[in-house]
C-alpha cells in the first residue's frame, strides 16, 4: 500500500465502493447492535418461551 | 464548549466531563467491590467445615449480597468507565449528553444502594438469581430495575459518543480494535438489560401485587438472558482491556485487525446463545434447544475467545521480538515486566481466564456433561475463574494504569501493587481447583451445611470433599487478602499517593475536575491511524510468534484432556433417557 | 501502539492473514466442530441423555399422583417417610417440597423406571448422590425421565437448589436393591 500522500486522485475515489462487505459491516456499530440484540432474542429468549408455552398439559 | 486534558505520560486526551465521570464510576466499582470482597469472606468461611462462621440466615443474606455486589455492581460500575474511556478518550471526542451520563451513575447509585438496603433487611435473602416463586422485599427488584436503567443510559451515552467522534471526524479510518471491543461488550449489555427488563418489571409488579402469578420455568429462561448475558459483557470488556494493556505496555498491534475484529462480531452474534447453560437440565426444553444454544450455535463464540488466546500473547510477542527478544520460544516471556502489576495483573488474567475459566465453562456448558455438574460448588468455581480472576484481575491490572493517568497520583505502596496480582491470583486459584474437586465429588453450591445437621435423614460426603472445601477456604482466604491489597493501594493511592497534577486533591478523585488551567478548549489533533509496519520477520518458520504458538497447542492439550475426562465421567453414571 | 489507534491500513479488510493465525483458527475451528458433534453423538450412542419429556401440572394434580403411588406400594417406613417399591418399569413420582423429598424409593438394579418429578412451591435441586446426577425441579412443571439404576445401595437426594433458611436438612433416599 502505497502512503496517503502519494495516491493519485485516481486510486483515492473509487475508494468508498472497494470496501469489502465485512469491513463496512464491522463499521457500522448500528447494525452490529441490531444482530446483537435480535440473535439471543430470537434463538434463546423466544425459541426457550415457545417451547416452555407449548408444553402439554400432565394427563 | 468540551474541554480537554492531555495526559503527559501517556499521551491520552480526556474530555473534561468523561474524565469526571470515568472517576465517579470507578471508585463506585471500587467501593462495591470492597463490599463484596467482604462478603465473599464471610461464604468462604461458612463453607469450609471446619470454620462453619456464619449462622444458616446469615450465609444465604451474605451470599445474595456477595453475588449481586461481585457480579453485577463491581463489574458494571467499571465497565461504564471503560466504555466512556474507550469512547471519548481513545477517539479524542468530547462525551454525548453528559448530563445523562450523571443521571445515569446517579440511577445505578440508587438502584444499588436500595438492592443493598433490602438485602441488608433481611427479606429478601433469596440469592442474586431470586428465582420465582420465591419472593425478595419490592425494593429489592426496584433497585436492580433502576440500575439497569442507569446503566442502558451509560450505553447509550457511548453509542452517542461514537457518533459524535464519526460526524466530527476525530480519528482517521476505523475505531480502534479496543474501541470495537468495547462495542461488543456495550451490545452485549443492551441485550442484557433489555432481558433484565423483560423479567424484573413484572417480578416488581407481582411483589407488590399487580400481577399474580409468575412462571417459575419462563422466569429462569428469561432470568438467564440478564444473568449469563452480563457476564459476557466481561469477557468482551476484559478481552479489550487485554488489548489496550498490551498495546499500552509493549506498542503491541493486533498480530491482524481482520482477524481480531471478527472475532469480536462472533462474540456479538454467539456469544450471548449460552445463557442456556442454565438450564441444560430444566424441564421441558428440547435438546434441538439445548445443543444449537448452549454450543453458541457450533461453538463459534469459543472459536472467537481461541482466537483471542493466540492474538492477545502473540501480539505481546511480536513486539517484544522486534525490541531484540528473540532467543528460543520464550525470551520474549521471560524478560516481561513480572514486577509490573499492569503486566502481570494482564497475564495471570489472561492465564488464568483461559486455562480454568475457559475449558471449564465449555465442559459443563456441554448438554449432557452439565448433568453431573449442574448446581454443584463447581459451577461457582468456574465463574470465579472467569469473572473473580479473568474480569477483576484484568481490570484491577488497569488501575494501576489509571492511577497515574487519570487520577494523576502516583501508587501508593508500590511493593505491595507489586505482589497484588500474585497474592489473589494464587489464592483464587487455590479456591477454584479445589471447589472444582468438591464439585466433582457432588457438592452443592448454596448449601449452608455440608454436615445436613437436623435433616431426619442422613448423608455423609466423602472426607475428600471436605478437606477440598477446607483447602478452597484457604485460597478464598488468600484471594481476599489479595482484593484488600487492590483496595489499600488504590485508596491509598487517592489519599496519600503523590500527587502527578497539584491539583488532583481527594475530591477529584471522586469525579470533581483538576483546576480550569489543566483544561483547554482546543479540539486534541486528529487521532491518526496507526503507523504502518516495515514487514519483517521475527519469528521462525514463517510464524510470527512461535512461543504463543506453543503455549496455545498446550491450552487445546489440557482442554482435549480434560473435555473427554468429563464424558467417561458421565458415562459412568446411572442410565438415563 | 495501534491496538488503541486506528488500523493502519484504510482497507484492513484486504491485509493478508498471517500464516500461523490461519493455522490456528482452523485447528480451533476442527476442535469446535468436534464437541458440537460430540452432543448429538452422545444422543445417539450415550447412555445418559436428559428426555425432554415435560407436562405442565399443579402441585396439587402431581401430590394426587404422589399418593396414589403411595397408596398402592408402601412396603415400610423410615424417620416418619414411607417407603415406596413400585413395580418394575412402571411411572414413579418422587415430590420435593419445603424441605423434604418425598416420598423414599425402593427400586431394582438394571431395571428402567420412568420417575416423574416435581416441585409443590419453590425450585429444588434433585442432587443424586454419591452418584452425582443433578437436575432442577420447577414448581408448575412435571419432568419425565426413564432413569435405570445400574448400582445396588444407598443413594442421597440432597437439594441443591436454594429453597430457604431449611435448604440444608432437605434429603430424599433412594434405595436399589439386587434382584
Amino acid at each position: 500500500m502505497s502512503q496517503e500522500e502519494t495516491v493519485t486522485p485516481q486510486d483515492d475515489l473509487p475508494r468508498p465502493e472497494r470496501v469489502p462487505f465485512f469491513q463496512r459491516l464491522l463499521d457500522n456499530p448500528f447494525l452490529l447492535l441490531f444482530l446483537g440484540v435480535v440473535m439471543p432474542t430470537v434463538f434463546y429468549i423466544m425459541w426457550g418461551i415457545m417451547e416452555i408455552a407449548t408444553l402439554p398439559v400432565a394427563p | 464548549m468540551a474541554q480537554f486534558r492531555v495526559c503527559p505520560d501517556s499521551g491520552f486526551y480526556f474530555d473534561k466531563n468523561a474524565e469526571s465521570l470515568m472517576k465517579a464510576n470507578a471508585v463506585a466499582g471500587a467501593v462495591f467491590l470492597l463490599i463484596a470482597g467482604l462478603l465473599g469472606l464471610g461464604v468462604i468461611l461458612t463453607r469450609w467445615q471446619e470454620v462453619h462462621l456464619l449462622p444458616a440466615d446469615v450465609f444465604y443474606q451474605v451470599l445474595t449480597g456477595h453475588g449481586i455486589n461481585a457480579l453485577i455492581f463491581w463489574i458494571i460500575f467499571f465497565e461504564i468507565a471503560i466504555l466512556y474511556f474507550a469512547s471519548s478518550t481513545l477517539l479524542r471526542t468530547r462525551l454525548a449528553a453528559p448530563r445523562w451520563a450523571w443521571l445515569g451513575f446517579a440511577l445505578m447509585i440508587i438502584g444499588a444502594l436500595m438492592n443493598n438496603i433490602a438485602v441488608l433487611q433481611g427479606n429478601s435473602s433469596v440469592m442474586m438469581t431470586s428465582y420465582a416463586p420465591m419472593q425478595a422485599a419490592p425494593h429489592f427488584y426496584l433497585g436492580l430495575i433502576l440500575f439497569a436503567v442507569g446503566a442502558l443510559i451509560g450505553c447509550m451515552v457511548f453509542f452517542g459518543t461514537l457518533v459524535i467522534a464519526k460526524e466530527d471526524r476525530t480519528y482517521e479510518g476505523s475505531v480502534p480494535l479496543v474501541t470495537f471491543g468495547a462495542i461488543t461488550a456495550a451490545i452485549i449489555a443492551v441485550f442484557t438489560i433489555a432481558s433484565g427488563a423483560i423479567i424484573l418489571i413484572p417480578t416488581f409488579l407481582w411483589s407488590i401485587g399487580y400481577v399474580g402469578h409468575i412462571d417459575a420455568a419462563m422466569y429462569r429462561v428469561i432470568w438467564w438472558g440478564m444473568g449469563h448475558s452480563s457476564q459476557q459483557i466481561n469477557v468482551a470488556a476484559h478481552v479489550s482491556v487485554w488489548y489496550l494493556l498490551v498495546g499500552v505496555l509493549f506498542g503491541a498491534r493486533p498480530m491482524s485487525e481482520k482477524v481480531s475484529r471478527m472475532a469480536f462480531l462472533l462474540y456479538i452474534l454467539f456469544l450471548q446463545l449460552a445463557c442456556a447453560h442454565h438450564v441444560l437440565v430444566d424441564p421441558g426444553l428440547s435438546a434441538e434447544f439445548k445443543v444449537f444454544n448452549t454450543s453458541y450455535a457450533m461453538y463459534l463464540a469459543v472459536l472467537a475467545s481461541m482466537i483471542h488466546g493466540l492474538t492477545v500473547p502473540g501480539s505481546m510477542e511480536v513486539a517484544q521480538r522486534q525490541k531484540g527478544l528473540t532467543k528460543g520460544m520464550f525470551e520474549w516471556l521471560r524478560k516481561a515486566p513480572w514486577g509490573n502489576p499492569v503486566f502481570s495483573g494482564f497475564f495471570l488474567s489472561l492465564v488464568i481466564f483461559g486455562f480454568l475459566g475457559g475449558i471449564t465453562g465449555v465442559v459443563m456448558g456441554t448438554e449432557q456433561i452439565n448433568l453431573i455438574i449442574h448446581n454443584t460448588i463447581y459451577v461457582p468455581a468456574h465463574f470465579h475463574a472467569t469473572v473473580a480472576v479473568g474480569t477483576t484481575l484484568a481490570f484491577m491490572a488497569l488501575t494501576y494504569l489509571l492511577i497515574p493517568v487519570l487520577f494523576r497520583r502516583q501508587t501508593f505502596l508500590p511493593w505491595m501493587a507489586k505482589w497484588q496480582p500474585y497474592v489473589f491470583s494464587a489464592g483464587m486459584t487455590l479456591m477454584i481447583l479445589f471447589m472444582l474437586g468438591a464439585g466433582t465429588l457432588g457438592v452443592s453450591r448454596r448449601h449452608w451445611d455440608m454436615d445436613f445437621t437436623g435433616a431426619m435423614l442422613a448423608f455423609e460426603y466423602p472426607g475428600t470433599a471436605y478437606t477440598m472445601m477446607a483447602v478452597a477456604g484457604i485460597g478464598g482466604v488468600l484471594g481476599v487478602l489479595g482484593g484488600v491489597m487492590y483496595l489499600v493501594v488504590t485508596v491509598g493511592s487517592l489519599l496519600f499517593g503523590k500527587k502527578l497534577d497539584e491539583s488532583a486533591g481527594l475530591l477529584q478523585g471522586f469525579g470533581v475536575p483538576l483546576a480550569p488551567s489543566s483544561y483547554t478548549v482546543e479540539q486534541p489533533e486528529r487521532l491518526p491511524m496507526a503507523p504502518k509496519l516495515a514487514v519483517e520477520e521475527h519469528g521462525s518458520a514463517g510464524f510470527e510468534a512461535p512461543g504463543t504458538f506453543v503455549l496455545a497447542m498446550f491450552l487445546l492439550v489440557c482442554f482435549v484432556v480434560y473435555y473427554f475426562i468429563n464424558w467417561d465421567y458421565l458415562a459412568s453414571v446411572w442410565p438415563l433417557s | 501502539m495501534s491496538s488503541f489507534l486506528p488500523p493502519a491500513e484504510r482497507n484492513w479488510w484486504s491485509t493478508p492473514v498471517g500464516k500461523q493465525e490461519v493455522i490456528w483458527v482452523g485447528i480451533a475451528l476442527v476442535w469446535c466442530l468436534i464437541m458440537f458433534l460430540m452432543m448429538p453423538y452422545w444422543h445417539l450412542y450415550g447412555k445418559q441423555n436428559l428426555s425432554s419429556e415435560a407436562y405442565q401440572t399443579t402441585p396439587a394434580k402431581f401430590q394426587q399422583r404422589v399418593d396414589e403411588m403411595v397408596a398402592q406400594y408402601q412396603v415400610g417406613e423410615e424417620a416418619g417417610m414411607p417407603i415406596v417399591k413400585p413395580p418394575v418399569g412402571s411411572d414413579v413420582y418422587m415430590l420435593g417440597r419445603l424441605w423434604q423429598w418425598y416420598p423414599i424409593l425402593e427400586l431394582e438394579k438394571d431395571q428402567p423406571y420412568r420417575l416423574h418429578l416435581s416441585s409443590m412451591d419453590w425450585n429444588h435441586g434433585f442432587s443424586l448422590q454419591p452418584v452425582n446426577i443433578n437436575l432442577q425441579i420447577i414448581p408448575g412443571y412435571e419432568m419425565v425421565l426413564t432413569v435405570t439404576p445400574d448400582q445396588a445401595g444407598e443413594f442421597t437426594v440432597v437439594c441443591n437448589e436454594f429453597c430457604g433458611i431449611g435448604h440444608h436438612v432437605m434429603l430424599g433416599k433412594i434405595y436399589v436393591k439386587e434382584n
